[in-house]
This record gives C-alpha cells, sequence and structure tokens, in this order.
C-alpha cells in the first residue's frame, strides 16, 4: 500500500489540485482581507464558472485554457456587480449580516444552475485530456500539469498587482485602515468592489484550469465551499502565502486521504484539519495573531 | 478592600504594568491617574478579572483574587465599567440596568421593576424605555454606572466615566459618584478629567509608564515633582518653579 | 418585538381541534410540515436568535437525533416513543460537543458558523461511511401503523405530536424570554464583555442555549424519521436541515416567539404556490428562499413579524 509507484502519483496530483484550490482561496482571502467578508458564495461562483467555461467549450468551441481571457474579465464584472449591487445594500454593512447575505446568494445561485441545468455531471474531453508527461519518477497528466502552472502564473500575476500597481496600494490601505484610506480621498466602496471582482476573476482563472480534469455539477459550489475556507484559515485570514501553502497542504490530504481512506472518507481529513485550525490557531500558519 | 500588590504585565515587548501596587481603602474614593498609555486601562482590566497578570498578587476584602474570572468577581461584589461604553445596543434602557440586577435577583419581573428603581437613583427615569442605542454618550455613561450599581457591588471601578462629557455633564456626574460612595459602595477610579479626580478623591495613585510614581491626597499630588514631569516632560518641575520665584 | 406570548401559545392551542375541521390529507400535511419547520426554527431561534450565535450547522443536532430514533429502534427494539426522548437527549448532547469545543475556544460569529458547518459535515461523512447507520443507503423505519409505535394511518396522529412539540419548544421560547436565563442569554448576545462585568458566565451560558436548541433539533429529527420512515446521511446532515432551521427564524423574526412561527408559514406557503406556479421543478423554489432571505435582510431585517410595529409606527 504504501508502494512509490501508487503514492507518488498521489502526492503529484495533490499537489498540482492543491495549486488550484490555492487559486481560488486566493479570491476568498484577498475578499475576507480587504472587505472582512466571508463570501459563502464562492464556491457557487466557482461552480458559476465552470459552467461557463463548459459552455463556451460545447457551445462555441473555445478550449478552456483559451477562455481564460474571456472567463476572468466576465467573473470580474459579475463580482464587482454582486458587491456593489447586492453585497453592500442587502448587509447595511453589518459582519453579521454579510455571511447570511453571500449564504443567500449561494443558495440562489446553487439551485438556479440546478433548475437551469440539472444535476447531470458535465464534463468535457478536449483532445489533450488523458495526454501524460513524463517526469522519469511519474507520469503527470498534462491538464494538471497545465493547472498547476497556471495557478503559479496567476498567482503571481495577482501579486504584481496587488504590490506593484497603484490599484494594489488602494486596496492594501483599504485593508489595512478603512477609515484612514477614506479620509486621504480613496473611493472606499469602489475598492471594495474592485477587490471583490479580484477575488471573483481568481475563480474565473480556476475554473478554466479546473475543468479539464474535473466537471461542473450544481453541488461543486457546496463542496468547493468548505475546501476553500479551510485553506484560507489554513494558510491565514488575508495571507497570499498562506493561500498558496493552504491550498497545496489541503491538495495533498485530499488525494492521500482518498488514496488510503477511500474517496469518501478520505474527504474528512478537510473538515478535520478546519475545526482543529479554527479551534487551537486560528490565525492559521501565516495569518495575523489576534491579540 | 483593596489590596494589589506588585502587579506586573508586559504584552509582547511592551512592559505595560511594571511592579504596580495600591491600596484601596473600605468606603473610600481612590483615583488612578496618568499621562496617556501610563497603563491605567490595563491595570484595571486586570484587577476586574479581564486581562491576567504575569506577576504579582491581588485581594479584595481579604481573599486573594488574581485569575479570578470577571464574572466571578462581579458575583462577589467587585465590578468594573467600561471607558469606551458598552450598552446593549439592542434592549432599553430598563432591560440594560435589569440585566445587572438579575445577578442578585432571580425574578425577571422583579429584576425590571428593581431596573426602574436603579435608573431613578442615576436620574434616568424619563429614559427608562428608551432603546440604549438611542442615547448620548452622557446618558451611555450613565446607564454604564446604573447598570454597575444594579449588581450591589462592594467595590466600583470606574474606568474614565467623565471622558467624553462636557463641562454640564461632569458637574452634573460629580455629586451622583459622591452619592454612591454615600450609598456604602467604595470606589476606584481611573480618569483624566482633573477637576473630578480632585475634587472627589481621597486618596490619588499617579500611573507613568506603567509604574506607580507617586501616592498622597490630591493637594500633594498635584505639588509633587515626579507628577509634573510626568505631565508635562522632564524638567517641567523646574521651570515651574522657577517662573513663580 | 415584544409578542405577547401567551398569546402565542393560546394561538397554537387553538389548533389543536384542526384535523376535527379540516380532513383533506393535503392540507394536514401543510399544517404538519408547517409545524416542523417552526419547530426547527425555535430550536435554531433560541441559540441564533435569542442567543446570537448563528450555526450553519443545526443538521448535525437534527441527525444525530434521527439518527439516534431509527436505530434504537431497528437495532434495540426500543419503543419510538422512548426514541423520541432518546433522540432529543442525544441531540443535546451534539450540540454539547459542538458547543464545548466552540465556546471554550472563543469561536463567535463568522467563525462559529463556519465550524458548525464542518461539524455537520464531518458527521455526514461518517454517517455515508460506516454500516453502522446503512453507510450511504439510509436507514428504513418498517411500516407498522400503531399508536404505540409512533406511526399513525391517520395524519392527525402526527398532527398531533408535531403540535405538542411545536407547543414545547415555543413555551420554552417564551420562558426563556422572561427568565433570568433568558436575560443572560440576550446579554451574551448583545455585549459579551458587558456580559462579563455584570456577572454573567458566557460560556455556561452559551452552552446552555445549544444544549436546549440541539435538544429541540433532535425531537425534530425524530419526528421526520416517525414520519417519512427513513433516513440517510444527505437528510439528516446535509446542508437543506441547516438552511432550513437558520431560514424559518431570520425571515419570521429571530430573537422573538411569534417569528419562527411566521417564518414557518411564509416559507411553507411560498413553497406551494410556487410549487405550483414552477411545476415542481427542483431548485427553483430554493431560489425563492434564497431572494426572499436577501429582500429580508435588505429591507426587514428583524424579519416579517418587524412589519406589524413598522405599520403600527407609520399609522401613529
Amino acid at each position: 500500500m504504501f508502494e512509490m509507484e501508487i503514492v507518488l502519483p498521489a502526492v503529484l496530483n495533490g499537489i498540482a489540485t492543491g495549486a488550484v484550490y490555492a487559486l481560488v482561496a486566493l479570491g476568498l482571502t484577498l475578499i475576507y482581507g480587504v472587505l472582512h467578508i466571508v463570501n459563502f458564495a464562492h464556491g457557487s461562483l466557482l461552480m458559476l464558472a465552470l459552467y461557463g467555461v463548459y459552455f463556451l467549450y460545447t457551445l462555441l468551441g473555445i478550449d478552456p485554457y483559451v477562455a481564460l481571457p474571456i472567463m476572468v474579465p466576465v467573473m470580474f464584472a459579475l463580482g464587482y456587480a454582486l458587491q456593489r449591487s447586492v453585497i453592500a445594500t442587502a448587509s447595511h454593512g453589518r459582519e453579521d449580516n454579510i455571511l447570511l447575505v453571500t449564504l443567500g446568494l449561494s443558495i440562489i445561485i446553487d439551485n438556479l444552475a440546478l433548475y437551469l441545468w440539472s444535476a447531470d455531471t458535465r464534463t468535457i474531453n478536449p483532445s489533450y485530456a488523458f495526454d501524460t508527461v513524463d517526469f522519469g519518477i511519474a507520469f503527470i497528466a498534462v491538464p494538471k500539469l497545465v493547472s498547476f502552472l497556471g495557478a503559479l502564473l496567476v498567482t503571481v500575476l495577482l501579486w504584481l498587482l496587488i504590490q506593484r500597481t497603484d490599484l494594489g496600494k488602494a486596496i492594501r490601505a483599504v485593508a489595512r485602515e478603512r477609515h484612514g484610506a477614506r479620509l486621504v480621498g480613496i473611493d472606499v466602496e469602489h475598492i471594495f468592489a474592485m477587490s471583490f471582482g479580484i477575488g471573483i476573476a481568481c475563480v474565473g482563472a480556476a475554473a478554466c484550469l479546473l475543468l479539464p480534469s474535473y466537471y461542473a455539477h450544481p453541488g461543486v459550489g457546496e463542496s468547493f465551499v468548505i475546501v476553500a475556507f479551510t485553506i484560507v484559515v489554513l494558510g491565514g485570514m488575508g495571507s497570499f502565502v498562506g493561500a498558496l501553502v493552504g491550498g497545496i497542504i489541503i491538495g495533498l490530504t485530499e488525494s492521500l486521504g482518498g488514496l488510503f481512506l477511500g474517496e469518501n472518507l478520505g474527504r474528512i481529513g478537510i473538515f478535520v484539519i478546519f475545526i482543529a485550525i479554527l479551534l487551537f490557531r486560528p490565525a492559521g500558519l501565516f495569518g495575523q495573531r489576534a491579540t | 478592600m483593596l489590596e494589589v500588590a506588585g502587579i506586573t504585565k508586559s504584552f509582547g515587548g511592551l512592559i505595560a504594568v511594571s511592579e504596580a501596587s495600591l491600596s484601596v481603602r473600605e468606603g473610600s474614593i481612590t483615583a488612578l491617574i496618568g499621562p496617556n498609555g501610563a497603563g491605567k486601562t490595563t491595570l484595571f482590566g486586570i484587577i476586574a478579572g479581564f486581562i491576567p497578570a504575569d506577576r504579582g498578587a491581588i485581594w479584595f476584602a481579604g481573599k486573594p483574587i488574581l485569575g479570578v474570572p470577571a464574572h466571578k468577581l462581579a458575583r462577589i461584589g467587585l465590578v468594573r465599567t467600561f471607558q469606551i461604553v458598552q450598552p446593549f445596543a439592542g434592549l432599553t434602557v430598563r432591560e440594560n440596568i435589569a440585566v445587572g440586577c438579575q445577578l442578585r435577583e432571580r425574578s425577571r419581573v422583579k429584576a425590571l421593576a428593581e431596573a426602574a428603581e436603579v435608573a431613578r437613583r442615576v436620574g434616568m427615569d424619563a429614559l427608562i424605555d428608551q432603546p440604549a442605542a438611542g442615547l448620548t454618550i452622557a446618558g451611555r455613561k450613565r446607564l454604564e454606572l446604573a447598570r454597575a450599581l444594579a449588581t450591589r457591588p462592594r467595590l466600583l471601578l470606574l474606568d474614565e466615566v467623565m471622558a467624553g462629557l462636557n463641562p454640564t455633564e461632569i458637574a452634573e456626574l460629580v455629586p451622583l459618584v459622591r452619592a454612591i460612595r454615600e450609598s456604602g459602595v467604595t470606589l476606584l477610579l481611573t480618569e483624566h478629567v482633573m477637576q473630578a479626580v480632585m475634587g472627589l478623591a481621597e486618596q490619588v495613585y499617579v500611573l507613568n509608564n506603567g509604574r506607580i510614581i507617586a501616592d498622597g491626597p490630591p493637594a500633594a499630588i498635584v505639588a509633587d515633582a515626579r507628577v509634573i514631569e510626568a505631565y508635562l516632560g522632564h524638567g517641567a518641575a523646574a521651570r515651574l518653579k522657577g517662573a513663580h520665584a | 418585538m415584544k409578542t405577547k406570548g401567551a398569546l402565542v401559545i393560546a394561538l397554537l392551542v387553538a389548533l389543536i381541534p384542526l384535523p376535527l375541521l379540516v380532513h383533506s390529507d393535503f392540507w394536514l400535511h401543510f399544517a404538519i410540515m408547517t409545524l416542523y419547520f417552526a419547530l426547527l426554527g425555535q430550536a435554531w431561534n433560541l441559540l441564533g436568535g435569542y442567543g446570537g450565535q448563528r450555526s450553519f450547522g443545526h443538521a448535525a443536532f437534527f441527525g444525530t437525533g434521527a439518527y439516534a430514533a431509527a436505530m434504537l429502534q431497528l437495532d434495540f427494539g426500543i419503543s419510538p416513543w422512548a426514541g423520541l426522548v432518546l433522540a432529543g437527549l442525544l441531540g443535546a448532547a451534539a450540540g454539547a460537543l459542538v458547543g464545548a469545543l466552540s465556546f471554550r475556544y472563543g469561536l463567535r460569529g463568522s467563525y462559529f458558523a463556519l465550524v458548525t458547518l464542518a461539524f455537520a459535515e464531518v458527521f455526514r461523512i461518517v454517517a455515508d461511511s460506516v454500516p453502522f447507520t446503512g453507510a450511504g443507503v439510509g436507514l428504513q423505519i418498517p411500516l407498522r401503523q400503531s399508536a404505540a409505535n409512533f406511526q399513525f394511518a391517520d395524519k392527525a396522529g402526527f398532527y398531533a405530536v408535531i403540535l405538542a412539540l411545536t407547543v414545547l419548544a415555543t413555551g420554552l421560547a417564551w420562558w426563556i424570554e422572561n427568565s433570568r436565563f433568558g436575560a443572560a442569554l440576550v446579554a451574551v448576545r448583545e455585549n459579551e464583555n458587558a456580559a462579563r462585568a455584570l456577572g454573567i458566565d458566557i460560556d455556561r451560558t452559551k452552552l446552555g442555549a445549544i444544549l436546549i436548541s440541539g435538544a429541540l433539533s433532535g425531537l425534530a429529527g425524530s419526528f421526520y424519521v416517525q414520519y417519512y420512515l427513513y433516513i440517510d446521511p444527505r437528510i439528516a446532515y446535509g446542508v437543506e436541515v441547516s438552511v432550513a432551521a437558520l431560514l424559518v427564524p431570520l425571515i419570521g423574526g429571530t430573537g422573538t416567539v411569534l417569528g419562527p412561527l411566521v417564518g414557518a408559514l411564509a416559507l411553507r406557503t411560498l413553497n406551494e404556490v410556487s410549487g405550483g406556479l414552477t411545476g415542481g421543478a427542483p431548485g427553483l423554489n430554493l431560489v425563492l428562499y434564497g431572494a426572499l432571505l436577501i429582500v429580508i435582510l435588505a429591507f426587514l431585517p428583524d424579519g416579517l413579524v418587524s412589519l406589524v410595529t413598522r405599520l403600527r409606527r407609520r399609522h401613529a
């Protein structure tokens, strides 16, 4: 059971999937870091994006990776609009209500998807779906490799955006001290919406990278939401490095857990980690310790 | 009534309170003053059971209480108010005060009635059924006081109860504080508003950079060189003396 | 808004003779489901409304009660009535477990909501994987209709039971509103530090609330099993129950005695109406629930019961 031939591919798969999980979690941690809101609709929006990529492929023949420049701006716009029009107004800015508003959104999105597209699992079969790359010690499926590299690339781009642009500076300012930011003339509501939009754009990118080796189904949102939260909490709310490291850890946990305990029970590892982190080290690996 | 000995507390590398000792006589009004950042609220938090101390000891009515959690201290009669007022925003004034009453009174009906009595004592009976969220700062401070009183404390810790009030409001609150002492409650207050402190307190402790640097009756404190320097800077005492010479 | 709790109880009691007037199975089912959701809502409301600890994982308590009721009958031959009581106790135990861990480690707000969700998911995965609970297939109660067996041929029997349970839950809410414990619970909700300073033991108060809330949820779980004679991991511990539990009081009005009742009625009515309009397409009625939640949060954050106060204020 511990043969290298079985464990090693599981490890590599876990890391590859983990990188895409990390991308999803990055969006969530950015949203939390700037707006201090726990976006419960994050998984549902990923599900929506997966369907978007699916339909772009099946109806317009656009390859998922090629769809990146379409999905990312579209999801960004959706995120911006949702924050500005629905979330900000319905919650009246109260933090305890924001979670409920995003819960409401996730219910709407998940069930609209169920109604419109039924519960059939949708997969795509691009030509490269079963190609593998030989790394000597193991074979890696091309989609997994591409998604891993793609996730890393997007993370770097995001980091550059936050650290090197004026927008990023404004975002960091609002994240640290929103009232002070307002006083120096930053349009805080706009920055909130921009940050939310960027967070959802990450989800759009993740969907493009994920679909070739995954599937679209209305229930995807539900299962992703907790995984994303686990990563964010594990890595530390608001920490980019944390989301990346956390994502890989969770990817490995899921992959190895599935290998040793079976797919069902294997997922328990994720939730146990989640509960344990919340109880014993809520700041996560890289987060700020709350005084 | 209260003996504080050698309390030390640091947060990370920052020493907030260092070897602080003070003594509060039963039935007195004692004040703890000091410049901003001196550590007054931290010391208060430690005495009231909200913050743990690194070292030291505290006795309340002869019993050691360091490490006893805040709610248990409230039950034995040591109650504090907060510098930044903490009303139960969604409740009315009566309901707010009733929470305090419920510490001693099991019956909800009786507690609500008693709350009206306490409100009258602090002069809030006109506002009794108003939502707490709608009160002015002065009203909220009074509510905070009323709530604490409702628990029938033996020692009441008032954390900057005058902060944020205008001179008229302060002038109204001072006799109330005295009246509370007259009713048998011992008071320890921290304060910035000097006129209130000097007028009310019998014993004053001065805290600077976490250390108690002086103690005594108000008149002596005002003239103490170390106290003047703490507030006005190094050499200020000499300069003042020189200016008057 | 403080409704006269006594009036609410009286209203419920007045509903006792309903089956004498209504003989249609459809309407009796509607009444039973409304009361069932009201029970679930009252359970959540005690912890989330009065206590302000909003759980996203009440299924953990509901499902434990449901499985307990099922397994005690099937594996141990215990009377389902005793199973009802034990379901309540085990629901409370599940509450104690979740509460002891969460409150001891100071989880509140969104963190508390998420951890309760995680607990419910862990329970679901375990139930799904362990043969003891029938794994993914679930458990089926054999049909043996008799009052002693907590299975009624006439829906009126189920109606009586759920009405009694809802009266119990509503009565508990009323008692809490007027008790010292309730005052402490509300104080904890409003401001924990202030509550501590006034002598309230925060952790014990929250634990008390989650125990009662868990017990009532467990009772609801047991009722579900007896009514539908089937339970599986998704029904028991899935998100749907948790969402229903919080939707009902949020829409009706949290922290009130009447709220969960109004909320349950509103949601069941919406369910029937939308089901009629859309022909029972899966998912659409839940879309409406989600939309209703957002609308309520945006325009009527104190729930439907606050409509009365608002209208009264307009005409004053």
